[in-house]
């Protein structure tokens, strides 16, 4: 590819926070027309690296040199750089709920006429543009109307308004179902063929490997290579390679399962929608858990994996209809998550941020906040054992962090998880219900945690895993549950789980080809 | 006094809005040295000291209870009106219904219990946001005292004067101060001294090194020291006068408030629920116990603060508790409370609620007009909130907090860490 020209060069850019050095020489070249894929452990600089390229570390901040279509670039924040043509679509979308997508597109661009905004032309344009990112929809819909994967293709189409010529996707697909995704990179795809050079951040290596011509690895703010995927054969274990600077043997560690006796079972589960009440989102579910078990839910996302999982947490989603739940032979009723905890149920969300964390608190607090009663005597909190319980989690799993005193808002995303995971170890459960326990986790931590669910496990407790990634469902579980449209569609034992077999499950009816 | 108590708690306490109270304390001290020269004197004299407590301690009240309704994401804009309407009842259950004081109090706390379930009742279990529901008060209650008063003052009696206006009693030998007040300095130079040693203990039991032991002497020396001087000052005035009985109300329910929310599983759902509701409601917080519970427990101290109001005042009129929900709040964010709830104490809000206050008396002192008493309260509110936002923006903690880093790294010192070396090296190249 050396014959195309370089779009982009970023020279040995070093970027320094006080005391920390969060870039150190950086180098990265993409040549015009590519798709060029930064690959690095959180915390390896990939973030940081894009804010300097768009100006939000502006010219003067950083040492090093920016060439931008053959010219230096200075940028001072990120108009410069979107005027130039670069266009970054952070993991967080930047869109306005409550606005349409013709008005959500055009937002601080709006084409005008006489000083009044042009809604006919808007409405025209955005057309032409959503026709661009195949977003087939009323450019009249508000945005909080459609799914997370169009809330993506507005994005993206907010980005041609601007005449994008080098587009940055930071973790375009991490919160996207299968389907999606996929729509997602044939996209990128066809901006490939039309000329648009891409640069995308992500977790996700499979879809990386498929989509890449060039890949830069960051380790610790540094670059350690660029591989070209073609010419130097590259596969997922080369990428984990240069990220992890050694061989990860297995993604998953060792385990050989001890599982007992059924002693969780939900039978004939029935759960409709909080708002909408024609709406079933539990259909007649029904499943069994052993001690000393990992029982995987594969499902696709809105599939009502979560929905389960919540009403059975203390009726902590959607309006109970039926249905009972059987602990160690006898049947409990929970009405309330306090009822669930006070059962030995642990929840374990899938946003960690929004329902798992309260992010004022810091270590200790968080750690103990689902049981205080057990630090507590005669009512009152007992500072030293809360102390004491914080610290011997946080040594337990290496929560990285220098004391429990650490808010926890500074942590990454494993170590939050950690924290999550401790809060709910603390309680003492027999049955935890992860969902997505690795969502936005390298694959470092990603390993401490599948080590810590297998303990558990060990310990004779129940866990239940949520996961829209396939892989880690077949690595970690000993029974696969699959669910579709709110229903358990197969129970797939651990020795005939593959992707195949599951996705078949998991789409076991036609209608699945529209979503 | 309470202000000694609350320095102490500030310095020891263990929450982000710390640096931000420091600070405050050192504006207080600062404000209260300026008006002491400015007034020659004035500002720290027995008799002003004590019409500073008499006159504010109503609002300091209700600053107690705003803090919890603020921490938890809530506001209460009805507190004056609760406070008048609370009022013109006991005031003519005691003239017209002839019934004996203490009675009257109790029925006073049991209107605002209504109340308080009344507001509680649409917030948490309707899910009306609490600046509708409260504005709403606002306007029953207030329009409530007018007509059952018929915008006429209705006078209380002698004895239930006494929770406004009286003072603890004189007794003992004659030793030229009020020896009641002695004894209370007395008990709270003991208590800073035994929570200082308590402190010592708790940071040994975690593995920790307490400070030195001097800047633990240092520290208590400071605050005896304070504790002394006020001690005497209110205790020389005056005969007959002493420090007040609704001062006394005052740090008992500071006292009790701030152990409450520090110290108990109750307080700390409140501030679960202000800092992430929906993550609270999955740790098994009762979400709508909590909202329900700071609402109702808001309009008991409002009507507190009105009976006391009341009988200060001697009567009940129809104008009572005009404008008091904007004191309480503003004493609440001064003091370091965050808008978006899940953060603040109570010592904060108080001394918020003195800064205030001894603003107000010593402009008043100096024969400045309530027009630009007002000016000057309205820029110090919003500069003191401004001035944190942009310290919180400028990703530092505050300007007057990065002032006292020296101390508060003294306060905070890690526990020690355990060895790098049980930790895989592989692993200690995952980071974030």
């Amino acid at each position: 590819m050396s014959d195309v020209p370089i779009l982009l060069e970023m020279r040995s850019i070093t970027k320094e926070f006080p005391g920390v050095k969060a870039l150190s020489d950086v180098n990265l070249v993409v040549r015009a027309g590519e798709i060029h894929a930064i690959c690095g452990e959180n915390g390896a600089g990939k973030s940081t690296l894009m804010k300097v390229l768009s100006g939000v570390y502006p010219y003067g901040s950083y040492d090093g040199q920016i060439v931008y279509q053959g010219a230096e670039a200075r940028y001072s924040d990120i108009r410069a750089s979107e005027n130039a043509g670069i266009v970054i679509i952070h993991q967080e979308l930047a869109l306005i709920p409550g606005m349409s997508i013709a008005e959500n597109i055009f937002l601080g661009n709006e084409p005008r006429k006489r000083g009044a905004i042009d809604w006919k032309a808007a409405n025209r344009m955005a057309l032409d543009l959503m026709a661009r990112v195949g977003l087939e929809e009323d450019p009249d819909t508000l945005v909080k109307d459609i799914g997370v994967g169009k809330q993506q293709l507005v994005e993206i189409a907010k980005a041609f308004a601007k005449d994008v010529k080098l587009l940055i996707l930071d973790e375009p697909t991490a919160a996207l179902n299968e389907a999606d995704s996929r729509h997602l990179l044939d996209l990128l795809r066809g901006f490939r063929s039309r000329g648009i050079t891409s640069i995308m951040i992500s977790h996700k290596l499979n879809e990386i490997e498929a989509i890449a011509d060039q890949i830069t690895i960051l380790r610790d703010g540094r670059t350690v290579e660029t591989l070209d995927v073609k010419a130097d054969g590259v596969d997922e274990d080369r990428i984990v390679r240069g990220m992890v600077g050694r061989e990860l043997s297995s993604r998953f560690p060792d385990h050989t399962p001890k599982i007992g006796d059924v002693f969780f079972e939900v039978r004939n589960w029935n759960v409709r929608h909080p708002i909408s009440a024609e709406r079933q989102v539990c259909k007649n579910e029904s499943f069994v858990v052993r001690r000393g078990e990992i029982v995987g839910f594969a499902g696709l996302m809105g599939a009502g994996r979560t929905e389960l999982a919540m009403s059975v947490f203390g009726r902590s989603y959607g309006v109970y209809e039926s249905g009972t739940i059987i602990k160690d032979g006898k049947e409990i009723v929970l009405k309330s998550v306090a009822d669930a905890i006070d059962n030995g149920l642990a929840y374990v969300s899938e946003d960690r941020k929004a329902l798992g964390l309260n992010l004022l608190d810091d270590i200790k607090t968080s750690t103990v906040a689902a049981k205080l009663a057990k630090i507590s005597h005669h009512g009152v909190l007992n500072e030293v054992e809360e102390y004491q319980a914080a610290e011997a989690y946080r040594k337990e799993l290496r929560t990285k962090a220098p004391t429990v005193d650490e808010s926890v808002s500074k942590l990454s995303g494993g170590n939050q998880q950690k924290v999550v995971l401790a809060k709910w170890m603390f309680t003492d459960p027999d049955l935890l219900i992860l969902d997505e326990p690795t969502r936005g986790i390298d694959v470092g931590a990603k390993y401490e945690i599948y080590g810590i669910i297998q303990r558990l496990a060990d310990q004779g407790k129940g866990v239940i895993v949520i996961s829209s990634e396939l892989p880690e469902l077949i690595g970690l579980c000993d029974r696969i549950y699959t669910v579709f449209e709110g229903a358990i569609t197969g129970e797939i034992a651990r020795a005939d789980a593959d992707p195949e077999t599951l996705m078949k499950q998991m789409t076991s009816t036609k209608k699945l080809a529209t979503r | 006094m309470s202000r000694i108590k609350d320095l102490q708690k500030n310095l020891f306490g263990g929450t982000t809005s710390n640096a931000r109270q420091f600070g405050m304390i050192f504006t207080l001290v600062a404000i209260v040295l300026i008006f002491q020269i400015w007034t020659d004197g004035l500002t720290l004299r027995s008799d002003n000291l004590i019409a500073l407590f008499q006159q504010n301690s109503y609002i300091l009240i209700l600053a107690i209870g705003m803090l919890m309704v603020i921490v938890a994401g809530h506001i209460d804009l009805s507190v004056g009106s609760v406070a008048a309407f609370t009022g013109i009842l006991v005031a003519k259950s005691m003239t017209e219904w002839d019934l004996p004081w203490p009675a009257a109090i109790v029925f006073g706390l049991a209107i605002g219990a209504v109340i308080g379930a009344w507001q509680g009742f649409w917030v948490a279990y309707i899910g009306v946001p609490a600046f509708i529901v409260t504005l709403a008060g606002m306007l029953l209650f207030r329009g409530g005292n007018q007509f059952i008063g018929n915008a006429q003052s209705i006078p209380v009696p002698e004895g239930f004067r006494e929770i406004g206006s009286g003072f603890l009693p004189e007794f003992g030998p004659n030793t030229g101060y009020n020896n009641a007040t002695l004894l209370l300095g007395l008990a709270a130079a003991v208590a800073v001294v035994w929570r200082e040693l308590q402190a010592r203990k708790t940071r040994r039991a975690m593995d920790a090194d307490p400070a030195p032991m001097w800047i633990s002497i240092l520290r208590m020396a400071v605050m005896v020291g304070a504790i002394a001087f006020a001690a005497l000052r209110f205790a020389s005035g005056r005969v007959g006068t002493s420090f007040p009985i609704s001062g006394i109300i005052l740090v008992a329910l500071v006292i009790a408030y701030s152990f409450y929310t520090r110290n108990t599983a109750g307080g700390r759902h409140i501030y679960a629920v202000g800092g992430n509701s929906r993550a609270a409601e999955l740790s098994g917080v009762k979400l709508r116990r909590v909202n329900f519970l700071v609402m109702m427990n808001m309009s008991v101290l409002a009507a507190l603060a009105g009976m006391i109001f009341v009988a200060r005042s001697q009567a009940s009129g129809p104008q009572d508790g005009n404008g008091w929900e904007l004191d309480a709040i503003a004493a609440v964010f001064i003091g370091g409370a965050a808008v978006a709830g899940g953060i603040g104490t109570i010592s904060g809000s108080i001394v918020g609620g003195l800064v205030m206050a001894v603003l107000n008396n010593g402009l008043q002192l100096q024969g400045v007009g309530t027009d630009k008493v007002q000016i000057i309260k309205g820029l110090v509110l919003l500069l003191a909130v401004a001035l944190d936002v942009y310290n919180k923006s400028q990703g530092r903690f505050s300007i007057i907090g990065s002032l006292m880093r020296p101390f508060r790294r003294e306060d905070s010192t890690p526990p020690a860490s355990p060895p790098d070396a049980e930790r895989e090296p592989a692993k200690a190249a995952v980071s974030g």
